[in-house]
């Protein structure tokens, strides 16, 4: 028999439930438990792509010195559907807990002897004390959160202040809550020993908060100054149109007249959607779509609209398993590439890759600044992992002084003046030329917007060397953006290393846990997260000064890997691809074994000499 | 080509209007479509409408698709904005600009491959979200520039030039959008001027979406014996219903026709709409009947014209959503940006 697992705040339980039986927010319950006790959580939604009755769990990982990726493997399952019940048990660590409904008997042989089996009447409980037969299956799940609050040391009066906040007004049903709650923890408590897995009161949260990527960047577009959002529903990015639809309802609504400083239209489908942020955009309104890489896919087109006739445009593309319908309940960053150069001809797109909801919602602010000012459609990537589960994160921030940004537009007044117009028109070098709101004079800053070849004032021509230099002031453009995005985040490892490693977005978490890991394990690696595209100079400098450098992605690909070589001149050689794209979050156990095995068994490529000698 | 600007000479005798524009300041670039194209007689409509309506030229935005019609925005309103989008999108970005701008007069102009094939969802979807604008679609049945294909509103058993029979059945653009929703839906042809000049100018000042449905024979490929969107089929065919002969702002203004003959539509803005009836018990505020009639009478082969429907008194798209009556984007960080004390409260909901 294995040693029962101990360990105070540090340990992984995972329910496994079927969609559709309430347990959602009994499991959000017992997570916000523990932070509520001052104990950082790491919480994974693993759900399917359907409504009622497939698996799902929900995974929450406590974790005393805060780490936020996902940890990988599972130290308790609430095992709480039969349909999954086999490779639930097969998934417990040596050592670690069962929790299941023991009213039915199950045979041994549906056990395993390296583990411990937690059995709770919890069916039996239940029906003796409800008849209807929603109550039943809703006040289960209220039962073993309270269960599990004795065998895990949760405050009970945490659990009774949440359900009090979440019924707040509806006392009858606060006291059914507390009464299903109480049932459960004093089954435990008559019957079983606490576990050896404890949850510990501390004061490791702070005032950080708990929430979604998908809402930050809901917020952030509020924020922004977005005014007009069109979308068409698409998992995994619905909820961040639906959390600026509501964050609009509660701060964009004037008090005064009752009326809406937003529209928001629900399109027919992807194009329509991005059809109207680009006429909006086109305008002088800020505006945006929400979608997933199919969505994307569909957009191209008006994609490469935006970038010729140079009109400011935000998607936000919360990425999930591809490609086609792929996986599109499961995480993945595998649009990188499809977004970057979205669209037939030569076009390059910049991207802003968040790590985490307070990145989604200061990206997605920023985003609507860099739309604006580089007259062209910003992406914010973000992905399943970060966009639809909770994630702690520091509370938002704004500076009342800021204003935003418009860019360059000439105004009536300078219009009138006689100031030179030509709507591609490199005035100041930086390839961002002027634009004028349509209607802003009655004879001057007209012009005709076209996805055609034009010159520099906008009239139609296909000359070869008009076009040339129009294509040509793009570049430059795209060079300027480098210094308009957000630089790259350095992580010096402890000592000087001619080794590296890159990453980027939801990898965050994990590979700053990794970091330390690698730390402890005597291994030096400086580390770059990058956080936009295209790349700017602090890239190149971590490219020339290291032999070796991992690349770490969720995709199959090496997509930033391929950016780093096509943008930014990158060695293949010295680009080692560290990839996980099973759909799952990639955690800090698979990056440190797969760049470990790799470290212990090569020595990074010669310096350039030896290489061309070679040659 | 497109970007030869025409020489700016004016007949002495040319009137202002009441803002002291010319007519010739409603004039685009040369057309470079072929000569005796449909298309150029409406641009011409749309001119000489913009003119007598008084409209401010750079208060309107014209927004198309692509195609020979799609091309027209450029040979018209000279000082207006203008978006030659891309294909079959331009429903969608005119829908955006609207919203961005409700101050601004919205003209989209498409034609039948634009807006029945690639293009037939956003028309749709445009329509029935009530998007305040006047839609033209310049109709002429065929694929112009690409030479001669048959569109989705060719007629089943249409000839081509080339003499090749349509087994597809036609989609009639004025039904869908009646059935869709329209407030106001007309058909008329590019060849009777005086028709579909006050229909164009009835459409500008309807508050909702408006569309006409334009018959504009393509003189290369589509003007042949067999063909139903040539001129000379459309000449034979043609059964207005009404003449919109008069639009004025608040009162009507008399004209001489028989007793009875005459019915005054007031639309929401104020605008009078003085309608002659010529199919005797056709009543253009009956968008059910309407949809019948025009059902009996393309049985036979007839196409009707004039003003087919119009509802007075329309929603659009900004009274559904509830904007602001201002434009969205003159918006400033104050009414947007609600600052760090809303992010206190919220940043306190998240614990």
């Amino acid at each position: 028999m294995t040693a029962p697992l101990a360990a105070i705040n540090d340990f992984v339980v995972k329910f496994a439930n079927v969609n559709g039986s309430g347990s959602a927010s009994a499991n959000s319950m017992f997570a916000k438990a523990v932070l509520r006790m001052g104990v950082p959580v790491a919480v994974r939604n693993i759900f399917p792509s359907n409504i009622q009755g497939l698996p799902t769990w929900f995974e929450v990982r406590v974790t005393g010195e805060g780490h936020l990726g996902r940890r990988g493997g599972v130290d308790m399952m609430v095992a709480m559907n039969p349909q999954t019940w086999d490779r639930d048990v097969a998934e417990i660590e040596p050592g670690g807990y069962l929790f299941y409904d023991s009213t039915k008997p199950m045979p041994p042989s549906k056990f395993r002897p390296d583990i411990n089996v937690i059995g709770v009447p919890l069916t039996a409980i239940c029906n003796a004390a409800y008849t209807v037969a929603r109550e039943r299956q809703l006040f289960k799940n209220i039962i073993y959160v309270g269960a599990l609050a004795a065998l895990l040391g949760i405050e009970i009066e945490v659990i009774e202040q949440l359900l009090a906040e979440q019924f707040e007004g509806r006392e009858r049903l606060i006291k059914a809550n507390y009464d299903a709650l109480h049932m459960g923890r004093d089954w435990v408590k008559d019957n079983m020993a606490p576990l050896g897995l404890q949850v510990r009161r501390a004061d490791a949260v702070g005032n950080r908060i708990f929430i979604e990527g998908n809402q930050a960047a809901g917020l952030g577009a509020v924020y922004g100054g977005a005014t007009v959002c069109a979308w068409y529903p698409i998992t995994p990015s619905t909820s961040l149109a639906e959390a600026f639809t509501s964050y609009c309802q509660e701060l964009r609504v004037d008090p005064e007249t009752g009326k809406a400083n937003f529209a928001i239209v629900q399109a027919e489908d992807e194009i329509a959607s991005i059809g109207m942020v680009i006429g909006a955009g086109w305008n002088g309104a800020r505006a945006f779509t929400a979608t997933s890489g199919p969505g994307v896919s569909l957009m191209t087109e008006f994609i490469g609209l935006s970038y010729f006739a140079e009109i400011p445009a935000v998607i936000f593309d919360v990425q999930r398993g591809g490609p086609s319908t792929g996986m599109p309940t499961r995480t993945q960053q595998a649009d990188l590439i499809g977004a970057a150069y979205a669209s037939h001809g030569d076009t390059k797109h910049p991207m802003l890759l968040p790590m985490d909801p307070g990145e989604c919602f200061t990206f997605a602010a920023q985003a609507f600044d860099l739309a604006d000012r580089l007259q062209t459609t910003v992406f914010v990537m973000l992905d399943l992992d970060m966009g639809m589960n909770e994630w702690l994160t520091e509370p938002f921030k704004w500076d009342d002084s800021r204003r935003m940004d418009r860019g360059k537009v000439m105004t009536h007044d300078e219009l009138d003046a006689g100031r030179d117009f030509g709507r591609y028109l490199d005035v100041d070098g930086d390839g961002i030329p002027y634009r004028t709101y349509p209607g802003v004079h009655p004879t001057r800053g007209g012009y005709f917007t076209r996805g055609t070849s034009r010159n520099p004032y906008a009239r139609y021509s296909e000359e070869g060397s008009v076009y040339v230099d129009n294509v040509q002031r793009l570049l430059r453009k795209f060079e300027t953006a480098k210094s308009f995005v957000p630089a790259p985040e350095l992580r010096p490892a402890s000592a000087p290393t001619r080794e590296g490693v890159i990453y980027y977005g939801s990898t965050g978490p994990a590979m700053h846990e990794a970091l330390g890991l690698f730390e402890r394990q005597g291994r030096r690696l400086d580390a770059l997260r990058i956080r936009a595209f295209p790349f700017s100079s602090e890239v190149d400098d971590f490219l020339a000064s290291h032999d070796r450098i991992f690349v770490v992605e969720q995709n199959r690909d090496a997509q930033l890997r391929t950016l780093l070589m096509a943008e930014n001149g990158g060695d293949p050689d010295r680009l080692v691809p560290i990839l996980h794209f099973d759909g799952t979050p990639i955690t800090a156990r698979f990056i440190v074994s797969s760049i470990s095995s790799l470290m212990d068994a090569t020595q990074p490529p010669g310096s350039r000499p030896l290489r061309e000698a070679a040659e | 080509m497109t970007y030869i600007a025409k020489p700016k000479l004016h007949h002495p005798a040319l009137t202002p209007n009441a803002l002291g524009y010319l007519r010739r300041d409603y004039e685009g670039s040369v057309s470079t479509l072929c000569a005796g194209c449909g298309h150029d007689s409406i641009s011409a409509a749309i001119i000489q409408a913009a003119y007598e309506l008084d409209l401010p030229p750079h208060r309107v935005a014209k927004l198309s698709g692509i195609g020979c019609s799609s091309k027209t925005p450029d040979y018209f309103l000279g000082n207006s904005h203008g978006f030659n989008t891309v294909h079959g999108r331009m429903p969608s970005v005119l829908t955006g600009a609207n919203l961005a701008n409700h101050e601004l007069i919205y003209l989209g102009v498409s034609g039948d491959g634009d807006s029945a094939s690639i293009g037939l969802g956003q028309f749709a979807h445009a329509i029935r979200r009530g998007v305040n604008m006047t839609y033209i679609v310049e109709n002429n049945g065929v694929y112009g520039l690409t030479k001669g294909q048959f569109s989705a509103t060719s007629d089943r058993g249409s000839k081509s030039k080339k003499g090749v029979v349509n087994h597809d059945a036609a989609i009639d653009m004025v039904s869908l959008a009646l059935q869709l929703g329209a407030t106001f839906v007309a058909r008329s042809f590019s060849g009777d001027k005086a028709q579909l000049v006050p229909l164009i100018k009835a459409a500008i000042r309807h508050p909702g979406p408006a569309f006409i449905d334009t018959l504009s024979p393509c003189v290369q490929f589509n003007n042949h014996a067999g063909s139903t969107k040539s001129y000379d089929y459309v000449r034979e065919h043609n059964e207005a219903v009404n003449r919109l002969d008069v639009i004025a702002d608040r009162k009507p203004i008399e004209v001489d026709y028989e007793p009875g003959t005459t019915i005054s539509v007031t639309q929401h803005d104020g605008s009078v709409l003085s309608l002659h009836k010529l199919a005797e018990h056709y009543d253009a505020t009956d968008r059910i009947a309407a949809m019948a009639y025009l059902a009996e009478r393309q049985a036979e082969g007839e196409i009707v014209t004039g003003l087919l429907y119009v509802n007075p008194d329309p929603g659009d798209l900004h009274g559904a959503l509830g904007t602001t009556d201002r434009p969205l984007n003159s918006l400033s960080d104050a009414e947007l940006v609600p600052g760090q004390a809303a992010l206190d409260r919220i940043n306190a909901g998240l614990r």
